[in-house]
């Protein structure tokens, strides 16, 4: 496969992803908003999340204050802030349309049918039944597009570079939801203390369709180190660290090249890290700069990929 | 003004239906016209969401044009269909020749039926090119021919198009457009199908392979995604399951020309280029170009790759040497020419540039370098002011420009605004040339939207139709 290609086909992906995901976290700190505190409180969710999204700076050109009135505008539709869902969307599309011969025509037209379909929106329109229709229309196009990938894409190197960054991105998304939440936990805290707010824990696991799942898997009540436990290291659960690095091992593996041994080696250790990992042992060295490091390394891999993969072999 | 009276594809001067007409006449008397409203809107959606559409420069990103799309066919019947063809194939066999002659031995300049310096100081004819053998001896492997028709099994060949003719995609979209919108329509007529044209086009590519080369690698060549043809190019490759390339992702190493790949450099064998010749390759052409790839006419001329259209292939279907066609079937195949050319006025000699100056205003006058539908007078359509200002032009640069007659294009029912109304047509139909020559029957209808209106061209509003052509 043409490496510029398979670079389309890997930022399809990951735009589509962040796009999922941008309302994901969205959705969820929004949800947060809505509790009883006052306006501070909620001002000072919104710039954290947007710092975690490393969107803070950009947000403090165009507005003076976190409400979330802006917030969300800059964040769904602003065509300027190239982390907005609308721009994540058009990158998708755009991605796509650069290769839209190498993906079936289902997954070209899905792609093209939510790029056309956003430009059509308004904030005023999609704040009237409040953001959360938006959000799940979001989160419906990216599980139609990933389900229509898996449904009608040829097994062969196409699709696990869009597997790569499906998953890469996700891997970065999920560690970074998690850190809006454990935001202010401190370094060998349990978090025991914040669980008097049953309704924080339950905002994040809906964000991540996870909440049926806690149920399902732990049939207790709600503690931060099971939440974090189930988004970090099982492997089971679709959206955890564990699992995306799974999948980017495995597609990594699948089209490893003369080049890439050192990457895939990187990515095999970090996803044993996880799978043998312990969460106890993580929240003593500290959730947040465990977090951190995990997103570093991510990057790191990301960069790594493009340099193995995506940028051609010279002449 | 000369014309008053236009063929009508559907109906007769006395009114009625001609017979390969019939059956869409009756379904179109008893359908109503809001359903074909609605059909229409449909269409329009439906070419949005596929994404067939063009790109317009300097506008927002994202932002994209429909060729219009017309839901009322043109219909062409068999017999007459089956001597179009053997004319364009005729045709393209002639004009293949004549490019092989040009760039080896130059016969048909010695015997004198064309007058060397026509050829040989034309922008179009590539120096590069002499002696240079191409596979089959095919330069010109797709062809797309305008023609036109002025009256009952009067065709005539408008423009040969040889260098990177486009509008097979629309032939192909429009007929499954067709077959979604009015299925029952298809059930009512035996309509020849068109839709194994990339599956042909493959097979002419692989047949034109670097001699030794026996399971070749074929690619499509494209600009980029910003071009107005993109959609046409990710679709021929999609349709034919080959790798559509930019000139990026090419190299050469050793006169090989290698593709770059997620698992290193892979050869490419056969290369469908929908670059023009000034940009393939900025070490022997133009030199600022970003689209092609450096030395691939090196690896060309030593055979080791097949540029398809070959280059150089402009010197054929020039406007200049386009009145010297019929002479180059009776020169090469000692055949008469079964399709009409357009009587043309050469106006850098001085007898034509008299007669074309003294009947502007009947006379269609064109640039020979000129393309889709710019810079060209209507004389019939135009104002006073508009001919004078030609006029000018032509004394200026005489042979910057050919004149020919206005000719009564024939004219198809259309839905326009204001309901059903006859608008003027002509039809593309592609000619591929490989081990062997092939078509599919049909070929792109174009149509021009505005009333009175004889140009077709999509950048001068024109739009498409559905060309079917009925099985005998």
């Amino acid at each position: 496969m043409l490496s510029r290609t398979a670079d389309h086909l890997f930022w399809m992906a990951r735009y589509m992803e962040r796009a999922e995901n941008t309302a994901r976290i969205l959705d969820v700190t929004y949800r947060l908003s809505l509790l009883p505190q006052n306006g501070e409180e909620t001002e000072s969710m919104w710039a954290g999340m947007l710092k975690i999204m490393e969107l803070q700076d950009a947000f403090l050109i165009k507005h003076p204050a976190f409400t979330t009135e802006a917030v969300l505008e800059f964040m769904i539709l602003d065509r300027d802030n190239p982390g907005s869902i609308l721009r994540c969307l058009r990158a998708t599309r755009e991605n796509a349309h650069a290769v839209r011969g190498t993906l079936t025509s289902e997954l070209w037209e899905t792609s093209n049918a939510t790029w056309l379909k956003i430009r059509g929106f308004t904030m005023t329109k999609i704040m009237e039944n409040g953001p959360g229709d938006f959000f799940e229309w979001v989160k419906y196009r990216s599980h139609l597009s990933r389900g229509v990938t898996i449904g009608t894409m040829l097994q062969d190197e196409a699709l696990r570079f869009i597997r790569l960054g499906t998953f890469l991105e996700r891997a970065d998304n999920t560690a970074r939801i998690l850190e809006v939440k454990y935001l202010n936990l401190l370094p060998g805290s349990h978090g025991d203390a914040h669980m008097a707010d049953y309704y924080q824990w339950s905002a994040l696991l809906q964000s991540v369709s996870a909440f049926e799942v806690y149920r399902k898997v732990y049939r207790d009540q709600m503690t931060p180190l099971r939440v974090a436990e189930l988004l970090i290291l099982r492997a089971d659960m679709p959206r955890s660290l564990a699992r995306s690095m799974k999948e980017v091992y495995s597609n990594l593996t699948w089209v490893s090249n003369a080049r890439s041994a050192e990457t895939e080696r990187m990515a095999g250790e970090l996803e044993a890290h996880l799978r043998l990992g312990d969460i106890e042992s993580i929240f003593e060295g500290g959730l947040r700069s465990y977090l951190e490091d995990f997103r570093e390394r991510i990057f790191d891999l990301g960069c790594r990929v493009s340099d193995d993969f995506l940028i051609p072999i010279s002449a | 003004m000369a014309i008053t009276k236009f063929f009508n594809e559907m109906t007769a001067d006395d009114g009625s239906v001609r017979g390969h007409y019939a059956g869409y006449a009756a379904w179109l008397r008893e359908t109503p016209l809001d359903r074909i409203e609605r059909k229409r809107a449909e269409a329009d959606a439906l070419f949005h969401r596929y994404g067939i559409t063009f790109a317009v420069y300097g506008e927002e990103s994202g932002t994209e044009r429909l060729i219009p799309f017309d839901v009322i066919p043109r219909i062409i019947p068999a017999h007459e269909w089956k001597s179009l063809e053997t004319g364009l194939r005729q045709r393209v066999k002639a004009l293949n020749a004549f490019i092989h002659d040009i760039y080896h031995n130059q016969e048909i300049l010695k015997a004198g039926c064309i007058p060397a310096q026509q050829v040989l100081n034309n922008a179009q004819y590539r120096p590069e090119m002499q002696g240079v053998n191409v596979p089959c001896d095919i330069y010109a492997a797709i062809a797309g021919v305008d023609v036109v028709r002025a009256g009952e099994g009067e065709f005539y060949v408008l423009e040969d198009n040889l260098r990177v003719p486009s509008g097979v995609s629309y032939m192909l979209e429009d007929r499954r457009m067709m077959m979604r919108l009015f299925p029952e329509l298809f059930a009512r007529h035996r309509v020849a199908p068109v839709d194994h044209y990339p599956d042909m086009l493959l097979h002419t590519l692989r047949s034109l392979a670097p001699l030794g080369v026996t399971d070749p690698t074929v690619v499509v060549l494209t600009p980029g995604a910003y071009n107005s043809a993109y959609f046409e190019h990710a679709f021929l490759a999609q349709q034919m399951g080959v790798e559509l390339v930019e000139g990026q992702d090419l190299f050469v190493r050793e006169d090989q020309v290698f593709m770059r790949t997620t698992q290193g450099p892979r050869r490419v064998d056969v290369i469908y280029r929908r670059v023009d010749d000034d940009f393939l390759d900025p070490k022997y052409f133009r030199k600022d170009s970003m689209l092609g790839v450096p030395g691939l006419l090196d690896a060309y001329r030593a055979g080791r790759v097949t540029v398809s259209n070959a280059i150089g292939t402009g010197v054929a279907d020039d406007k200049s040497i386009y009145p010297y066609v019929p002479e180059m079937i009776r020169f090469y195949l000692g055949e008469a020419p079964i399709l009409n050319n357009v009587p043309t006025y050469m106006c850098r000699k001085p007898e034509d540039l008299a007669y074309t100056l003294a009947h502007l205003p009947e006379l269609v006058v064109k640039e020979v370098h000129g393309a889709g539908g710019y810079g060209m007078l209507v004389g019939p359509a135009s104002t006073m002011e508009q001919i004078e200002t030609f006029r000018k032009y032509l004394i200026a640069n005489p042979e910057k420009y050919i004149a020919q007659p206005t000719l009564a294009l024939s004219n198809c029912p259309t839905f326009v605004e204001s309901g059903i109304a006859p608008r003027h047509l002509d039809l593309r139909p592609f000619v591929l040339s490989g081990t062997e020559v092939q078509m599919v029957p049909g070929g792109l209808t174009r149509v021009a939207l505005r009333e009175g209106s004889l140009v077709v061209n999509s950048s001068q509003g024109g739009g498409t139709k559905d060309t079917w052509v009925l099985e005998a």
